[in-house]
């Protein structure tokens, strides 16, 4: 089945390792991939995005506006600014907890999160707001924020993946002392969905 | 064959050691470096690669593994083929024994460049055949190709792709280590009527040249990458037809022209992958029976002009569209959705040119988002760079000074607060800028930053220049041990080559001695008080001086040490913010702190706090002000 998946976020918070998962648990089950990614200047703190397309018939790795079956967002800001790229009754997964940025601390700007927040309640059907901070907290760990919002989109369904298919990518990238920890980062929103 | 999930850049490094190459040089450069790297992991045993000085060293050390029968290919980013233009141009006269790739990478945008300069051209220029790849797998089979052609006709070929089929993946059917070509070379055979370029030899070879080229023209007019392409109809779907027009594209601009005919009706596509010798025969079969085409391209109209050349050779009547006309914006790289509208409005007849100065937008404008946050690229917390700009800034307050600065992370001094870079044009500029502007205002105080990578790179002319000249300047080395911005790659002054070896280092302070300079001071940036004085004393000498500033990038020296804002001490004058602009520090519920999974203990802050209230995070002796009020969780 062909997808199209946008991540975004800011430079260094581990988008670009989770598009590589999707990608690698894709290939595991013979589905073509292709993706791109945000490489150079930019990472050092700016606005980053990882495009991922798959399926039969793919031609280029980028991604059309208004045809994104699910975003995933590291960030409330980073969300706003990708929406344009989701289909209609497309899934945002984001994550409540802001990366000021320099300029923002700089000039004293205000940059509310909340205000992000409820921007996208107001516009997208399908969100799926993760509370990362808590999360992070509970797994013990605040370098988990990718996997934990992978889960999270395996959780709504529109991934088009399951969670074995990730822990099974994962398990063959990370060192063996990292799996226990991120395997419970995968599953934490499904155990904490309250259904 | 099997397949692996591959960027465009390690598809085509994957490609060159399934082509059996035997020496790979270049210099990194953004979208080029990772194909060097790439094939450096997966090389033979009798494979070469290394990380040169400079583009046209790299360049005339392939054109030499060449001439000895070897495959070889160069690689660089677009303005790198500037610097290797001198080589590159005189090669194509003498032509090569063994196959030769020149990988220059586009970057349409620009993303990461100085320049959208288009290497289409400058295989026009220089007359060597270009191949435009439009994705990853393509890149793959095009660079065993181009060896291929390389041979065939004893000359260097472009491989030229863009930033989006050198960053993209995809999943790419690769040979296995069993089908890889083995290529030995049979070495270099004295023949100076070959290999020694005189004026009568180019006069002659020039003759030649061109005759090849318009056998190249036809060769590649049968080239199976170069192709009329009929966009596939989804099952089911009945789309619009449009026989007389039709859409010429070529690299990663073809596969979104291609999808967004798949989207919005058939219409005859021209996938142009040798943009240069053009492939005529093939494009007068696409123009047959047509009233219009579109071009879709990124950076300079060359298939635009090409078919214009055509039409006007062959007295045919189709009117050609594109960047020269209007209809596809001139600059800037193309979107899957610029792309799309271009075409839609081509299709629809009303191909206005104005459609494309309003950058699409879907979202409604009475639904208005919030502003989103800026976030410009910043000195990473800890980057040694931001403690040596500090401490010019501070030497030199109050002086009339200009701070000429080059390419490379330390380009991101520019930013507010520190303000330390007043120009920047390419590779090794600031020096000779700095001694212009001394030449003209003498009572200004010039200083050149460059770092450890481009002083090897360009630098080195300059300060000779400088010396001999009798400028009066200050260069300032950034020594930060690596080629940052690239991807920390290893260059003379490291001491470590891309073979694996520990190689004796280039030392700068030495080289600059060499050249005359007397007054050569290193110092450590983060020792900010000797930092200071260092600038203040050195900048007072006459002649040309030298600081080499020297710490590590903190990305390749990982540190365990934080930083940790002492509440009970800090007034929140917010002094370190403002001075520096560093990542780590940020304001949460009104009060300064210090993010600790992004500091690294450069302790910069803590020198400039007013109250001392920066302390390091092992340090307990806390008067924070819970602590004060004996409510500290210590206790």
């Amino acid at each position: 089945m062909n997808k199209n998946i946008v991540l975004c976020g800011v430079g260094g918070q581990g988008t670009v390792l989770a598009s590589k998962l999707i990608a690698a648990a894709a290939m595991e089950k013979d589905i073509p991939v292709m993706s791109a990614e945000t490489i150079g200047m930019a990472q050092r703190g700016g606005s980053v995005f990882s495009h991922i397309r798959t399926g039969e018939g793919v031609h280029s790795p980028m991604v059309a506006e208004g045809t994104a079956h699910i975003i995933i967002a590291f960030e409330p800001g980073e969300a706003v600014r990708m929406l344009p790229y989701l289909k209609e009754d497309g899934q945002v997964i984001v994550s409540r907890r802001i990366v000021m940025p320099v300029t923002a601390t700089l000039a004293g700007a205000a940059y509310n999160g909340e205000e992000m927040i409820a921007w996208l309640e107001s516009h997208v059907g399908n969100l799926l707001v993760v509370d990362t901070e808590k999360a992070c907290a509970d797994i013990g760990s605040s370098k988990v924020l990718n996997i934990l919002l992978l889960g999270a989109a395996i959780h709504s369904g529109a991934l088009g993946l399951s969670e074995e298919d990730i822990a099974s990518a994962l398990k063959a990238r990370l060192p063996e002392k990292f799996h226990e920890l991120n395997l419970r980062a995968l599953t934490y929103v499904r155990e904490h969905s309250g259904s | 064959m099997h397949k692996e999930f591959l960027m465009g850049n390690e598809a085509i490094a994957m490609g060159a050691v399934a082509a059996g190459v035997n020496l790979v040089s270049g210099y990194p450069g953004t979208p080029s470096s990772e194909i060097l790297e790439t094939v450096s992991k997966h090389r033979g045993d009798g494979t070469y690669v290394e990380w040169s000085v400079n583009e046209k060293a790299a360049l005339e050390v392939a054109a030499g593994a060449a001439y000895a029968g070897a495959r070889s290919m160069v690689t660089m980013k677009q303005v790198g083929l500037n610097v290797a233009a001198d080589p590159l141009m005189s090669l194509e006269y003498i032509g090569v024994k063994g196959g030769m790739v020149v990988l220059v990478a586009d970057d349409p945008g620009p993303i990461s460049s100085q320049t959208e300069q288009d290497t289409r051209h400058f295989s026009a220029f220089s007359k060597v055949p270009c191949f435009d790849p439009s994705s990853a797998q393509e890149a793959y089979e095009m660079v065993q190709e181009a060896f291929e052609y390389s041979e065939r006709y004893s000359t260097p070929v472009f491989l030229r792709p863009t930033t989006r089929v050198c960053h993209g993946y995809a999943s790419v059917t690769v040979k296995d280590k069993a089908e890889y070509t083995v290529h030995t070379p049979d070495g270099f055979v004295k023949d100076s009527g070959r290999w020694v370029i005189f004026p009568r030899l180019s006069f002659q070879n020039h003759k030649k040249i061109e005759e090849r080229n318009v056998t190249l023209s036809e060769d590649f007019s049968s080239y199976k990458r170069n192709q009329i392409v009929t966009a596939r109809e989804q099952e089911g779907e009945k789309k619009p037809s449009f026989s007389k027009k039709g859409v010429a594209a070529g690299g990663i601009s073809f596969t979104y022209a291609l999808e967004s005919l798949e989207d919005l009706g058939m219409a005859r596509l021209l996938k142009v992958a040798t943009p240069h010798p053009f492939p005529e025969k093939l494009a007068l079969e696409f123009l047959e029976g047509l009233e219009e085409v579109l071009c879709i391209e990124e950076l300079d109209p060359v298939i635009e002009r090409e078919l214009i050349h055509l039409c006007g050779k062959h007295h045919l009547s189709a009117k050609i569209y594109g960047k020269l006309t209007g209809h596809v914006k001139n600059a800037g790289e193309n979107t899957r959705d610029s792309v799309q509208e271009n075409i839609k409005s081509f299709l629809n007849g009303d191909a206005a040119s104005d459609n494309i100065s309003s950058d699409s937008t879907l979202s409604d404008p009475a639904d208005e988002k919030p502003s989103l946050p800026i976030r410009p690229p910043v000195l990473c917390a800890g980057c040694p760079h931001r403690a040596s700009f500090y401490a010019v800034k501070t030497a030199m307050k109050g002086r009339k000074t200009i701070f000429c600065g080059d390419i490379g992370c330390y380009t991101l001094g520019n930013a507010m607060p520190l303000d330390m870079v007043d120009t920047c044009l390419c590779m090794g500029a600031g020096l000779g800028i700095a001694q212009g502007v001394g030449h003209i205002e003498p009572d200004t105080s010039c200083f050149a930053f460059v770092g450890d990578s481009t002083f090897f790179a360009s630098a080195i002319p300059g300060v000779v220049n400088a010396v001999y000249n009798q400028a009066e300047m200050t260069l300032i080395i950034l020594d930060n041990s690596t080629t940052a911005m690239t991807g920390h790659q290893p260059h003379p002054g490291t001491g470590r080559t891309m073979m694996g070896g520990s190689v004796q280092r280039v030392d700068i302070e030495a080289v600059l001695r060499g050249i005359g300079l007397t007054v050569v001071e290193t110092v450590d940036p983060l020792d900010y008080e000797a930092s200071v004085g260092c600038v203040k004393r050195v900048a007072k000498e006459p002649g040309v001086k030298a600081i080499i500033f020297k710490s590590p990038c903190i990305a390749i020296v990982k540190t365990e040490e934080s930083m940790r804002v002492d509440a009970g001490k800090c007034i929140n004058c917010k002094k370190c913010i403002r001075e520096l602009g560093c990542p780590a520090l940020i304001i949460e519920d009104g009060q300064v702190c210090i993010d600790p999974s992004l500091c690294t203990g450069c302790g910069l802050c803590a020198k400039i706090c007013p109250t001392n209230a920066i302390i390091d995070s092992s340090d307990t002796t806390l008067t924070d002000v819970e602590k004060q009020k004996g409510g500290g969780h210590n206790e």
